[in-house]
Order: C-alpha cells, then sequence, then structure tokens
C-alpha cells in the first residue's frame, strides 16, 4: 500500500523497421527491474501507440528506431501524444547520432538511449523520467 | 486537467460515459487494490448489466492471443462491443511483467473494442480480486462480451475460470492422448474445446481422443446433468478459419446455461466466491501481521495457531 505504484510501460517499433532485437532486450532489462512492459512489437502506427497507452494507462512510451528516422518518427510521437493531450514521457532507444540527440531532446523527448547502454542506464532512465512526470 | 488528477468517483463516471482513457485508469485502480478498488465495486455495481463472459484458455503457444484477436475482429461484425482482459505472469523473481498479448491483437485497438493487458503480479489472491473487479468494470462501460484470455495452469486458471460464464480450452494437434487429457483436469472446465492449428497433421486424431474423453464421462457418470457435451471446434486462427463456429459454440453454450438455469447458478457461485476472496484476503492480512515477529517459544505450531485462531477469529 505505501509503495510506489508499478510502473506500465509501453514498448514499440513505430513504422517501417524490422530491428527488434534491441527492444527484446530492453523488454527484458525493465521486466527484471520489476516494471510491467507492455510489448506492442513491430509496425506500429502512431495512433495505434496512442489507443495502447490509454488502454494500459501507461505511464511511459518507449520507443526503437534503428532505421534513421528518428527525426521524422520522434517529432511525430510527440506531436500524436500532443494532440492527444497525453502527457507522459517518450523515451527513444537505439541508433541515435551525437549530434542528433540535442535535436530530439529540445522538440520534448524524456531520455535516449543509446547502443550498449546497460541495464542500470535504462532503468534509471524510465524511472527518472516517470516521477519527474508523476510529481508534476 | 488529466484524468489521472480527479477523484476516484469521477474517473468512473467518466469511465461508464465510455471515456477511453478513464477506462484504462479505472482498470488501474481496481488492478491496485485496497480502498479505491472496494469504492470502484460500488460505484461499477449497480450498473453491471451482466455481460457474457468468457473465458479463454490454454498451454503456452496454443493460439490463444491469436484467436481472441480473431473475435474482436469478427464480434463488431455483429453488432458486439466486445472487451479483452489479456493476463500474462508476473515474474515470481522481481515482480515485472511482459505483456506481449497485444502483438497478436493488433489494428482492433481503437475500433470499439478495448484490449486490457494484466500482470497476475504476486500478492495471494490478487487476481482472484482484481479480475472480477475488471470484468465489473468492463460491464458497466458498457462491453459485451468479456474475454479474459489466460495460460491454462495452476490457481491463475481456477480464478479465471471461476469468473466465467463459458471457458473455452484451447488445444493443439500432437498435443497429448485422452489420458493426459484426463490428466490435466481439462474436462472439469472446458464448456467449447477448440483445436487450434488445424491444418497441422494430427488434429483429427487429436479431435478423437477429445471425443473418448467426453465418452468416458459419459461411462463414469461425470456428464453434465443438464446433457450439455462441450462441442469441439477446429479453427486456424492465423488465418480465421473457424472462428465463426467457434463464436456459435460460446454463444450455444450461453444459450443453453440460460435455457437450463445454470446461468443463474454460476453467477451465485461466482457472487460466493468473489465474497470468499475478499475475506481470504482480509483474513490473510491480519495472519500475517499476527505471524510476521513470531519467534520459537518451546510450544508446538499447533498450540500457537490454535491460540491464535481463537485471538483472530474472535
Amino acid at each position: 500500500m505505501t509503495s510506489e505504484p508499478v510502473i506500465r510501460i509501453v514498448l514499440a517499433k513505430l513504422g517501417l523497421d524490422g530491428h527488434d532485437r534491441g527492444i527484446k532486450v530492453v523488454a527484458r532489462i525493465l521486466r527484471d527491474a520489476g516494471m510491467e512492459v507492455i510489448y506492442l512489437g513491430l509496425r506500429q502506427t502512431t495512433a495505434s501507440i496512442i489507443a495502447a497507452t490509454e488502454e494500459e494507462d501507461a505511464d511511459a512510451i518507449g520507443l526503437s528506431m534503428h532505421n534513421a528516422g528518428h527525426l521524422a518518427l520522434a517529432p511525430a510521437m510527440l506531436a500524436a501524444l500532443d494532440e492527444a493531450d497525453l502527457d507522459i514521457p517518450l523515451i527513444i532507444g537505439g541508433i541515435v547520432p551525437d549530434q542528433d540527440i540535442p535535436i530530439l531532446e529540445a522538440a520534448g523527448v524524456a531520455a535516449i538511449l543509446g547502443p550498449g547502454a546497460p541495464a542500470e542506464e535504462v532503468v534509471a532512465a524510465v524511472r527518472n523520467a516517470v516521477s519527474r512526470d508523476r510529481q508534476q | 486537467m488529466s484524468v489521472r488528477d480527479l477523484p476516484t468517483a469521477d474517473v468512473v463516471e467518466r469511465a461508464i460515459g465510455g471515456d477511453r482513457r478513464a477506462i484504462g485508469r479505472t482498470l488501474t485502480l481496481i488492478e491496485r487494490g485496497g480502498e479505491i478498488a472496494d469504492q470502484i465495486t460500488e460505484l461499477t455495481h449497480p450498473a453491471a448489466k451482466g455481460s457474457h463472459v468468457v473465458g479463454i484458455t490454454g498451454a503456452p503457444g496454443a493460439g490463444k492471443s491469436t484467436l481472441t484477436g480473431q473475435l474482436i475482429r469478427h464480434l463488431p461484425t455483429l453488432g458486439l462491443r466486445p472487451a479483452v482482459l489479456a493476463v500474462d505472469p508476473s515474474s515470481p523473481l522481481t515482480g515485472g511483467a511482459i505483456l506481449g498479448d497485444r502483438v497478436r491483437m493488433d489494428d482492433v485497438a481503437g475500433d470499439g473494442g478495448f484490449i486490457r493487458s494484466v500482470a497476475t503480479r504476486g500478492h495471494a489472491g490478487g487476481l482472484a480480486l482484481s479480475v472480477p473487479g475488471s470484468v465489473r468494470a468492463f460491464d458497466a462501460c458498457g462491453f459485451d462480451p468479456v474475454l479474459i484470455e489466460t495460460v491454462g495452469v495452476g490457481q491463475v486458471e481456477v480464478d479465471v475460470a471461476g469468473a466465467a460464464d463459458t471457458t473455452v480450452v484451447v488445444v493443439n494437434p500432437g498435443w497429448g492422448d485422452a489420458v493426459q487429457a484426463n490428466k490435466a483436469g481439462l474436462l472439469e472446465v472446458a464448456d467449447v474445446f477448440v483445436i487450434n492449428k488445424a491444418d497441422r497433421d494430427g488434429a483429427n486424431d487429436t479431435r478423437r481422443d477429445l471425443e473418448l474423453m467426453l465418452d468416458l464421462s459419459h461411462v463414469s457418470g461425470h456428464e453434465d446433468e443438464s446433457g450439455y457435451r462441450p462441442p469441439i471446434i477446429m479453427t486456424t486462427a492465423t488465418d480465421g478459419a473457424g472462428i465463426e463456429a467457434m463464436w456459435a459454440a460460446v454463444t450455444d453454450h450461453r444459450a443453453h446455461l440460460q435455457a437450463s438455469g445454470r446461468l443463474e447458478h454460476r453467477r451465485v457461485a461466482r457472487f460466493r466466491y468473489e465474497v470468499r476472496s475478499r475475506l481470504a484476503t482480509r483474513l490473510e492480512t491480519s495472519i500475517n501481521a499476527a505471524t510476521h515477529d513470531l519467534e520459537p517459544d518451546g510450544r508446538s505450531p499447533a498450540a500457537v495457531a490454535g491460540e491464535l485462531a481463537s485471538r483472530l477469529l474472535a
């Protein structure tokens, strides 16, 4: 009763990007940190991710991007969240060149996790993003 | 203002009015349990109209999620508004869970249906409380039928079968013989058998084994006294073959329950079961508190338990 409510996070691949090894590893890392991971898998749309997030009452969304589409896809997801009036953190994982990180952060992405990010960093990024959001 | 910041009564009112996000929030509050969950039970109970509750159970990989995904595509074409409670196990070590059933139910969310993934969570009796609570909430929000999808093992399955009007057991070709079917205790819970992946070799052998098992319950006198015999439906979930027949068998079972007066009987049993689960949860809290710091004092465990029982149950 006194403990923090369990964190529920939606994980998905947005658009045409079949590289799902990384996101499966992340799903396992977050599960082992005690979170409930709602895994949507490949070829999701912003609309399907929003619908799942609403139905699952998720605390955060994690998207994996390995197709160099992050500068288009991440802002599209943020715009969809904004339009749905859903105020929860978006975390991006995958291949994001260093020079793109400030661009995504300025756009409103809560955290960006590169390849090889250790498990502790992944867990901390989600926990921090969710607790910042819960305190607002 | 976010639905998360509203008082519980307002969230539930919006949920009953059909607000998708409020429904999602209501389910979260039910899963967390405690006084707020009790309050939601109070608020949703009067609005619940008695939706048809269908349990879909079977071994991992049998095709439950894919079948359920096909059903929630099919049911709206019949004018129905289905909701799904997809139950997956929590890790006993970390309490976390990967809830992956939506992967096989894509493109259905947002089209009038509603899918919610649920982790079993560790606490004793947790699911036995939250599943009926969530079913009641779906019912109150106008969803009918409510499908509960779960791995068919152990206590979770008993809890879920206890919450359903109709239980569908999903098996596959090559799954085992009639002796194993008897051993697995499926006979007791199955109202409809589905042989999924029926395009594979051995589907007819599996069907024959199941038929034999059902014949044997006639021989041993354990058949349903109202004369109901669970039908066996062949499906191929990946292309939707047999889905209409499967749903027809589920509605036939419901009609049978209604005609024979057993629907009422099952719902009374369900009511008793839920009251019992709630009582057990309360008692367990008291028992945990009373035994948490217990040290051996030379008396036997039976003597200590006897003394505590007279105190706790006074």
